[in-house]
């Protein structure tokens, strides 16, 4: 495994040409060390999406329980009291667990899916495979990585079950509420453990993270030079780097929490009173957590984006045979939302009586970010302008994203004025806007990158009709459910109520969360048909026959079908083009590793 | 796995992890002495001298890193009884350094500044807490290093282990020098 880069110069690297290196040096692997403690970046890959679709399931399912609430507030479900017996008391779910379900749905989805799930699946599968590496710069810290987070996975899954009931004063577990035990039944050893499950989950990102950049900083095959890299690898750096600049920061934050909750200390408590009790603490400020959570719950949201966005790109040039449009305006914009993420955390606080003078700079910088994202969307709609698209399930995934794109980030133009901001504050609005850029977006991209990268992950094919189904369902499930909260928001709702029945001003909406409600639950039966079709394509999948089956350009395809720990049973292969040769010189696609002929000019 | 491309002179991966890994561990602190910053510029802000232990930590951790580089220095030329000697010393001082600041928290806790008291105190509880167990992190990691150098049945030659903890050794100590400055200054 150690043959590196040392004679590539003559060496013909298989392209048109598909031969099959069947089995190559496989030092003996027992079940342990292959599926379970595996130092294969593919392998711990695989580990991260199948946790990561595991914990889909169940935070989807919770929306699904506090949907019902909210849509049928007067019914009684009595299956309900089955699965969560007291908290469901008579059918109809309690308060404390309606605050516990919607905490557990945020911080399930934000972290555990849409971030680990997300870039700890395809950070692991493509950076070693896309810049031409056996494996990570340290397998060892990566194999340590998914195991911090399969801990953090535990910890969170325990604190389900506890007899309190898990954290439940909202995943951004803002202090009054998560510091004082007293405060709720939501805020005892839920909330320990919340915040003991979230502390091994940022050493997890970090172990990641450092292993992402350093691997593709260092260990790029010979002629891959940082501008022949495909998005897809500029995305993941760009996140990681987000990732290891913010995470540290929540921590600390987090470990003042802690101190405040079992110490006695004042970080954040100030003249606090429970049940008619003065509290000692003084001297504390809440603001100052929100401070500090932002500045990573900010950038955290470009974390969960930003791959999404890489994966789109590449899967959107594939499938429309055609270059990427403004290859280097997507890095510079890419870029640009890395710095701007770190410059905007304050727009999450216009409301908590943050001075309006520096409101107007957070106004300003988040106004910004419209630029990057809006020459993002263009290069997206000029590459599949006049494509010869191939409607894969990937490509209608990120066409899908590019539109729930659009249309999530254009309220957030609305939502960054600090003056709208105080009417649309807390309420539907919010959400419709956040789920729609950031949660349906990301899932698209991740779904586009599952269903594309499948067959490199485990020599199979997806069912295709299942695939279609799952996203017609799911795109226009999405939008039925988010577009009409918009509505409710602009009337005033606020998010976060547990029953709207008795307060006359938004009576009208009851059918409308009826109707919400009833396709929450069609799209997530067609989410679970998506589960079915990727366990059984597993097992059951058509073969792939062929190594580059999407005939796509880029070096993960130049390995065998079944790669082995090491990716190449050969030497590496040289690069000697960027990554987005399609229809160029009346061929189809060009591979990264075939030389520039003597009629060529290099991109 | 030997993992290096022979065509470029690159840093070794190892050691440029470490290198994101301080700045993270540099952000950690920039997010401590911020939130610092942000509640001193608030009402009820008690100002109050640092323990005068905190200077003898000093001294020992600055002689520390002087002498985890001569024990990198005598690792390359494979003076192997001279090495181990030094990084003994080195967790030796490390181990001090950690004891000066437990005494210097027990001399605050003395003088009517606890833990649970007022907030600048428990920030200098926290910040230097946490800096603590990061300078502990390192004696570890030359703990291990310790038992490396005492194995008979594998040598190592390669000083990129060694390499990599005498450069988070100096990063601990560049840290502690600007957090007592930071602290020193922003009473």
């Amino acid at each position: 495994m150690s043959n590196e880069a040392t004679l590539h110069s003559q060496q013909e690297v298989m392209h048109g040409a598909h031969d099959h290196h069947d089995h190559e040096h496989h030092h003996e692997d027992n079940f342990i060390s292959k599926y379970v403690f595996s130092l294969d970046h593919k392998m711990i890959a695989k580990q991260f999406l199948i946790t990561g679709i595991v914990w889909a399931i169940i935070g989807a399912f919770f929306s699904v329980v506090f949907r019902l609430q909210l849509g049928f507030p007067d019914a009684t479900f009595p299956w309900l009291e089955s699965i969560l017996g007291h908290w469901a008391k008579g059918g109809r779910i309690t308060p404390e667990a309606y605050y516990a379900l919607v905490t557990m749905h945020g911080t399930i989805l934000v972290f555990f899916v849409l971030t680990a799930g997300l870039s700890g699946t395809f950070s692991n599968l493509l950076i070693p495979l896309q810049v031409g590496a056996r494996d990570m710069a340290s397998p060892f810290m990566n194999c340590l990585s998914y195991w911090f987070f399969f801990l953090a996975s535990l910890v969170m899954m325990a604190s389900l079950f506890v007899q309190t009931g898990p954290a439940s004063g909202g995943w951004t577990m803002y202090p009054p509420l998560s510091a004082l035990g007293d405060a709720s039944i939501g805020s005892k050893i839920g909330v320990d453990l919340w915040l003991i499950s979230m502390a091994l989950f940022v050493v997890s990102q970090l172990l990641g993270g450092l292993n992402y950049i350093s691997t593709l900083l260092n260990m790029r095959t010979k002629g891959m030079s940082m501008t022949k890299m495909p998005l897809t690898i500029w995305s993941f750096f760009f996140t990681a780097v987000l990732g290891v600049l913010s995470f540290p920061v929540l921590l600390s934050g987090f470990i003042l929490l802690l101190f405040d909750r079992h110490a006695g200390t004042s970080f954040y408590l100030s003249d606090i009173f429970i049940a008619g009790k003065a509290l000692a603490n003084e001297g504390g400020s809440a603001i100052l957590y929100q401070h500090l959570f932002w500045f990573l719950g900010h950038p955290e949201v470009y974390i969960i984006i930003l791959p999404a966005m890489g994966m789109v790109s590449e899967v959107l040039a594939v499938s429309s045979r055609k270059p990427i449009f403004g290859y280097l305006a997507m890095i510079g914009s890419l870029f640009a939302i890395c710095i701007l993420a770190f410059l905007v955390w304050a727009h999450h606080m216009f409301v908590t009586g943050l001075n309006p003078f520096l409101g107007a700079f957070f106004v300003l910088l988040t106004l910004l970010i419209a630029v990057p994202s809006a020459i993002k969307v263009f290069n997206w709609l000029t590459t599949i302008w006049k494509g010869n698209i191939r409607f894969t399930p990937a490509s209608l995934f990120s066409i899908g994203f590019v539109s729930t794109f659009i249309s999530g980030g254009l309220t957030g133009i609305w939502l960054g004025n600090s003056s709208i901001d105080i009417h649309l504050h807390d309420t539907y609005f919010v959400i419709a806007h956040f789920h729609i850029v950031m949660g349906v977006s990301a899932f698209f991209g991740m779904f586009a990158g599952i269903y594309h990268w499948f067959p490199k992950m485990y020599g199979r094919f997806m069912n295709n009709t299942i695939g279609y189904i799952h996203f017609w369902v799911t795109l226009i499930g999405a939008y039925l459910i988010f577009w009409p909260m918009h509505y409710e928001g602009m009337a005033g709702m606020p998010r976060r109520y547990f029953d709207y029945s008795s307060w006359t001003s938004f009576n009208q909406f009851g059918g409308l969360n009826q109707f919400i409600s009833i396709v929450v639950i069609l799209v997530f039966a067609t989410q679970l048909l998506f589960v079915f079709n990727f366990f059984y394509s597993i097992f059951k999948g058509r073969k792939l026959t062929e190594t580059n089956p999407w005939k796509a350009t880029t070096l993960e395809w130049t390995t065998p079908i079944n790669p082995g720990h090491g990716n190449w049973p050969g030497e590496i292969p040289e690069v000697h083009r960027w990554a987005y040769d399609y229809s160029k010189d009346g061929r189809d696609f060009i591979p990264q590793t075939e030389p520039i002929g003597p009629n060529e000019s290099a991109h | 796995m030997h993992t290096m491309s022979i065509q470029r002179k690159k840093i070794h991966p190892h050691k440029y992890s470490l290198w994101i890994a301080m700045g993270s561990i540099t952000m950690m602190f920039i997010g401590f002495t911020s939130a610092y910053v942000v509640k001193r510029s608030q009402a009820n802000w008690l100002a109050f001298e640092l323990p005068h232990i905190f200077w003898l930590s000093t001294a020992l951790i600055l002689l520390s890193s002087l002498t985890i580089h001569l024990a990198l220095k005598q690792f390359k030329e494979r003076n192997m009884q001279r090495y181990k000697q030094l990084i003994t010393l080195t967790a030796v001082l490390g181990v001090a350094f950690a004891v000066c600041q437990w005494i210097g928290f027990s001399q605050m806790r003395n003088s009517g500044l606890a833990l649970n008291g007022p907030v600048s105190a428990s920030f200098i509880y926290v910040i230097v807490g946490v800096h603590m167990l990061h300078v502990l992190g390192g004696v570890v990691a030359l703990l291990i290093m310790f038992g490396r150098a005492y194995r008979t049945r594998v040598r190592t030659y390669s000083a990129v282990p060694i390499e990599v903890a005498a450069t988070y050794w100096h990063f601990v100590d560049v840290l502690w020098i600007y957090l007592l400055i930071f602290l020193s200054i922003a009473r």
